[in-house]
Formats: C-alpha cells, structure tokens, sequence
C-alpha cells in the first residue's frame, strides 16, 4: 500500500506540487498524465527524494515518511523502497549490464556475490539481453540500456516501480521492446507508478490514469473512463493536443 | 673546451641504476599516500562538512602555496624541535611525508574537479537505489572520477619521481645523492649530471608510454 497525503513542493516561489492526495494498491498499476511542467516528473523523484519534498507524509509498505522532518535513515529506507527508472536511462557508466544490476543487492542489500550475480543473470534472460551480461553501457543501444535500467529496478525487488518518462529519450525504433518489457513486469503485479506520453501504452496497463496540473491532481480514474470520457475541461484540452 | 669523458659517464650508468629502486619507492610511497589522502580531500570539498571544509581550504592554500623544498625543511629540520617524538624520523620517511603533503594538495583539485564532472545521473542512479554517500563515492563516482583525473594525476606522478630528488637535500643518498657524490670525486661534475638527467629522462618517457596504455585500459568501458 503506498499513500501520499499532502505532498508538496516549490521550486523558488512556483509551487510544483501543491498538495498531492494519493493512495496506490497493491499490484495496482497507476499511469500519471498531463501537460509538462505540471510536476509529474517532480512527484516521482519526491517519491524517491531525488527532489526533496516539503510537506506532506509518503508511505510505502511499512515506510513512512514525514517529508518536513525526514532523518538520512528515512530517506534511505524509502529509496530502498522504490526502485526508480530514469528517463535518460542512468546505467552506473563503470559497470557493466550485469554488474549494474547487482550493485544494489551487493551494496544496499548486502546479499552474497554469488547469489546477486544469479539474480542479475536472471533477470538480463528476462528483459532478453543475456549475451549482453558483459557489456558496458556505452556499447548498448538506447533501447538496450533503458532495458538494462528496468532489469536494475525489478532485481531489487521494491514495493514500488517509479518510471519517469521512460521511452522519451528513446529513438522510435527502440520504444516498442521497452514498452514490452514493462508490459512484462505489470503482467507480474507489480505495484508501478508511470509518467508517460504514450496513450496507447496507457490505455492497455493502467489500473487507473490520474491527470496532473498545476501541481494537482485534476481528474483520475481508469483509462475508459479518464481517457474516453474526461470531465475536466482542462482534461479534455490536454487529450485533444495529444491524441 | 674539453671532450666528454665517456668512459666515465658509461662506467656511472650502473652505479646510478643502483639508486633507482629507492627513488621508486619513494614516489611510488607517496603516490600511493598521497592518491588516498587526495581523494579524501577532494570528496570532502564536494559535499563540504561543516567545521571541516576551512581547515581543508587552508591544508590545499598552504601546501599548493609554498615550495616543496621549504616544506620538505620544515618537516626534517624543524617540526622535530617541537614535536620531540619525530626525532627518530630518517629522511627517506619524511620525503615520503613530504611529497604526500605537497602532492595531495595539488591532486586533490584535480580530483574534486574530476568528481564535478562526473554525470548528474551517475549520482542521482547511485541515490536511487539507496547508497549511502560513502558507497555511493567509493563505487560510482570516484572510479568515474579516477578515470577523468587520471591524466593529470600521471602528470603528478611524473613530478613526484622527479621531486625525490629533493631528498637528498635531507641526506637521503638517493639518484641524485648518489650522483652529488661521485661527482665530487672526480671533478666530472658535467658528465655526472648529465647522467643522471638522461636516467630521470627516460625514466619519465617509459611512465609516458605506460600512461598511453592505461588510458586505453580506462576508456575500455566507454568504447562504443
């Protein structure tokens, strides 16, 4: 279960989010909309403490944090928490594919080499990248690396999957093995949270879209009904642009 | 106008060579003090500890800021009359103290520089995953650092064996001492000097022709 209540953030006198509610099952697979700027990106990396929120709690599992007075041992147990897949992929540069999915079972979680390097072979077979155990980042495509950076974030086996923006830096060409992948994962129930421009893509994994504006939840629901039926003028505004 | 004594200068080669091993140590000693020492600093100028960035501010401004020799001095000659338990120190040990200090201030700009231009994703991956700031330097960032700095800190390097030469001033019979010495036997001051500077010389040209070589080996992970 995680649960965001009041969440918000100002970055000089804007605020970007202006008290964010939300609550996420189990399992249940969130797509979060809207026009740039409105503080999606910002939300994920609060979640994460990449940006450091000012207000409001965040809970995740049995981790809850309040963002006005988090400690380091806070922070760090609610990254442990999350797993975060970067928009510009941020594969560790001085590791490898294999070695990129195993720091965080080695280092963070402190489990045998041997069996961190199961694991991360494991999960390289799974996102279809075995021969690439050895490689480095700098010798993968864009689509490979962005495969490579979900593999790192499923092998640590987090509450929650955060994907800012996954496959906007992508070539065309490599979005459709990157959105399969994910596809894979949600097929698993794992509990995601998703900023994306894909509709498509939306519409087919979303338990349920949420619409942001303005640093506010403006309209959510499931995609039939967010997607095919907005209430929201501002909703259906943003859905005309971008359909 | 005389000729040179060549004889001589062939006969002092082996002599010299006797010498090289110490030089070596010396630089290799403090290179590896210093290295350690270096990053130390630099990491602590990057993330600032309050009560502790000043005094690492003042430690670069005055080993950057005053001749190695004056330090080397300072440390033999001086601190040993006030601090009474460095009395025992010989001279190789406090080159060694000596070119650590001195070098660690230079090295560790250029690894705090190296650590700034290490990609923002590099660290923001490595908080991600919920490092704490130690791992986070020891396993991502500085070995991405190193490679930046790596260059530079060969150039260091280079001045670091050269610098043990200094040594001899605090009586270490070192290249250099040892040279100073034969020298004065024979009166072939030329020929002497020149010798010594050809082995330093080509000393510093095979350091180069390994530095090509490890660039290579820390770009290997980058290659396309």
């Amino acid at each position: 279960m995680i649960s965001l209540r009041g969440l918000s953030k100002s970055f000089g006198a804007s605020a970007v989010l202006d008290g964010i509610d939300l609550d996420i099952a189990d399992g249940e697979r969130v797509v979060v909309i809207g026009p740039s700027g409105t503080g999606k990106s910002t939300l994920l990396r609060c979640l994460n403490f990449l940006d450091r929120p000012e207000a409001g709690t965040i809970t995740v599992g049995d981790v809850s944090v309040d963002a006005a007075r988090a400690s380091k041992r806070d922070v760090l147990a609610l990254r442990r928490a999350t797993a975060f897949v970067f928009q510009n992929y941020a594969l560790f540069a001085n590791k490898t594919a294999k070695e990129n999915i195993m720091e965080a079972l080695v280092t963070v979680q402190g489990r045998p080499r041997a069996e961190a390097e199961a694991k991360a072979l494991e999960v390289l077979a799974e996102t279809g990248l075995a021969e690439k155990a050895d490689s480095f980042p700098a010798a993968l495509s864009g689509g490979q690396q962005q495969r490579v950076g979900i593999g790192r974030a499923m092998a640590i086996g987090a509450e929650l999957m955060l994907f800012d923006e996954p496959t906007s830096a992508l070539d065309p060409e490599w979005v459709g093995e990157v959105l399969d992948l994910m596809r894979r994962v949600a097929e698993r129930r794992q509990t995601m949270l998703i900023v994306t421009h894909e509709m498509q893509f939306a519409r087919e994994i979303a338990d349920r879209v949420v619409f942001m504006e303005g640093g506010r939840v403006v309209e959510q629901g499931p995609p039939s009904q967010v997607l095919d039926a907005p209430q929201d003028p501002r909703l259906q505004r943003f859905l005309r642009r971008v359909g | 106008m005389r000729g040179l004594d060549l004889d001589y200068m062939l006969g002092l080669v082996p002599v010299i060579l006797g010498y090289v091993p110490l030089t070596l140590f010396m630089a290799v000693a403090a290179m590896a003090c210093a290295l350690v020492l270096a990053s130390l600093l630099a990491v602590e100028r990057v993330i600032k500890v309050p009560g502790l960035d000043w005094l690492v501010v003042l430690f670069i401004s005055f080993f950057r800021g005053t001749p190695l020799l004056v330090q080397l001095f300072l440390f033999y000659y001086g601190l040993p009359q006030v601090l009474s338990f460095l009395t025992q120190i010989n001279g190789v040990t406090a080159a060694i103290m000596g070119l650590t200090l001195h070098f660690s201030a230079y090295m560790a700009e250029a690894i705090r520089a190296a650590i700034t231009g290490v990609d923002r994703s590099q660290w923001e991956a490595a908080q991600s995953i919920g490092m704490t700031q130690g791992q986070m330097m020891r396993r991502i960032i500085l070995p991405q650092a190193g490679r930046i700095a790596a260059p530079t800190l060969v150039n260091y390097f280079i001045d670091m064996i050269k610098g043990t030469s200094l040594a001899f001033t605090l009586g270490v019979t070192e290249m250099m001492g040892a040279t100073q010495k034969e020298a004065s036997g024979s009166f072939l001051y030329f020929e002497a000097f020149l010798v010594v500077a050809l082995i330093y010389w080509i000393m510093v040209e095979l350091l180069n022709q390994g530095q090509k070589r490890l660039e290579t080996q820390l770009n290997r992970a980058y290659a396309r």
